[in-house]
């Protein structure tokens, strides 16, 4: 087998390994309820205006490339249909994942570095605290349960986004908007696509907190953590995206027509 | 081998990194109660002695008694029993930067005893007071001088009553006389409390003040122990001059 193959295979089983270990430690005690809140609160709260914003423009932008292309084919009438599914089902989950990955998962990749190297991590040791469960479990969690929020965030505000991008060309009321947008509509359009996202935040809190918990040099490995955690949280998300959308498929047929 | 009138012992212990081998088959041991200042040039393994004594780091070879038990042989869920018979206070304080200062030590406090938040508030307090800080522990670390975030270090290593204390070059960064007040605060706490104290420096006059006894190293080698008079005298020349430094 190649060396880089090889490489990638032991850094995969590296990083599962990771993962796995706060998957088990989530359920030992202490449960650091505290510190879950806390980065609950950086990963979540901190995050919402770029996601809001970012929603809110690619709707609006969607709606002004595809009622071009909707219009000459007389399907106007498609336009808010195209766009909720669009977001719900595609958009909203995979850019929100990208945007957390790139601010939250170079934050943790970064904190955490800067406290290998400034010794906080062996601080937290020498006070006999489980510095993995008191500092990466947290994180990870609170990637997890943020992301499909932050997720329903992003479609709604890409909805709006699109809304008012439609009105200004064709003055179509609010409830007239969001009827058809619904109309064809199911729940396998909405629940599949949203909890996907629970997986990418896994991805996004264990890449970045093995890239900053296992870095050991110095303060330029606070750069190189959080460059690799975004750069392999981003390739990760998308891979990831792929095999969740063929399992969904699998799931939900319906989704797949 | 297992005296328990020695609060730590190393028994032929060699650490390396990748092809840097820091130590080389060291032993020593330390009594209880004793003040013992390690002092050598940089990167002659000092400070990875203190590290090897806390668990943080592994020998390659050799075993390392912490009082009865040998920590070399710990699971790591034992590993917690034996560290908090310590403290440790690190060259750059390493307070946890997103707590305040009070936090920082309530948090093993709540962690790990089972003191209520009065009683924790109480111990902080008295820490806090103890090394001067008392007004300033509702501040975040960044917000403390280098000086006070020594001591701010100091109080948390002390927060649990350790009975042995490791400090990572207590007075590197710090003019004179708060180096002073360093020292005075650590020879303190091994009168009123017989806290063993193992103190890694530079400071050749604080080493003579401090300790009962100085260990030098060089090369990876201990090459001299006992007291700063007996090391003064040593045969080996680069013990001499470390000690004999003004």
């Amino acid at each position: 087998m190649e060396p880089g193959l090889t490489n990638l295979f032991e850094f995969a089983g590296i990083v599962s390994r990771f993962g796995a270990r706060a998957v088990a430690d989530l359920f030992r005690r202490p449960f650091e309820g505290g510190q879950i809140v806390r980065q609950i609160a950086e990963a979540g709260w901190n995050s919402l205006p770029l996601v809001v914003a970012s929603g809110f423009a690619l709707g609006a932008v969607m709606t002004l490339h595809t009622r071009s292309t909707l219009v000459t084919f007389g399907a106007a009438s498609l336009i808010p249909t195209v766009q909720a599914l669009a977001f719900f089902v595609e958009i909203g989950p995979l850019v929100t994942g990208l945007l957390v990955a790139g601010r939250v998962g170079s934050g943790i990749g970064a904190v955490l570095a800067n406290m290998r190297a400034t010794e906080q991590i062996d601080g937290i040791e020498s006070l006999s605290i489980d510095s993995f469960k008191f500092l990466v479990v947290p994180g990870i969690l609170a990637c997890v349960v943020v992301l499909p929020l932050l997720t329903l965030f992003m479609d709604f505000s890409g909805l709006l986004g699109g809304f008012l991008s439609e009105h200004a060309a064709s003055r179509i009321s609010f409830h007239l908007y969001i009827v058809r947008a619904f109309s064809d509509f199911g729940w396998s359009n909405f629940i599949p696509p949203t909890m996907k996202t629970a997986v990418f935040g896994f991805v996004i809190g264990t890449v970045s907190s093995y890239f900053g918990f296992t870095t050991n040099k110095g303060a330029q490995g606070v750069g190189q953590a959080a460059t690799n955690s975004v750069v392999v949280s981003s390739l990760l998300i998308i891979l990831t995206d792929v095999i969740l959308i063929k399992g969904i498929f699998f799931v939900f047929p319906e989704g797949a027509l | 081998m297992n005296d328990w009138s020695k609060a730590v012992i190393f028994d032929r212990v060699s650490k390396s990194f990748g092809p840097k081998q820091v130590l080389r088959d060291v032993s020593f041991q330390v009594v209880a109660g004793e003040a013992l200042c390690v002092l050598g040039r940089s990167g002659t393994g000092k400070s990875v002695t203190l590290k090897l004594i806390i668990s943080l780091l592994k020998p390659d070879q050799g075993r390392i008694w912490v009082e009865q038990d040998e920590i070399t042989r710990l699971k790591p869920h034992e590993l917690s029993r034996v560290r908090r018979k310590m403290g440790f206070l690190f060259q750059d304080a390493a307070l946890f930067d997103s707590l305040t200062l009070y936090e920082n030590l309530a948090l093993p406090m709540l962690r790990l005893t089972e003191k209520s938040r009065e009683e924790t508030d109480f111990a902080v307090d008295k820490v806090l007071r103890q090394v001067g800080l008392a007004a300033d522990k509702a501040k975040m670390p960044s917000e403390l001088s280098g000086g006070m975030r020594k001591r701010a270090g100091l109080a948390r290593a002390l927060v649990l009553e350790p009975r042995i204390l490791l400090a990572d070059e207590p007075s590197s960064g710090l003019d004179r006389i708060t180096a002073s007040e360093i020292d005075e605060l650590m020879l303190e706490q091994k009168a009123t409390h017989k806290t063993t104290l193992i103190i890694v420096t530079h400071d050749v006059h604080g080493a003579r003040r401090v300790g009962d006894r100085v260990a030098v190293f060089d090369g990876g080698n201990l090459i001299a122990l006992g007291t700063a008079a007996e090391v003064a005298e040593s045969e080996n020349e680069v013990a001499r001059r470390l000690v004999s430094e003004q």
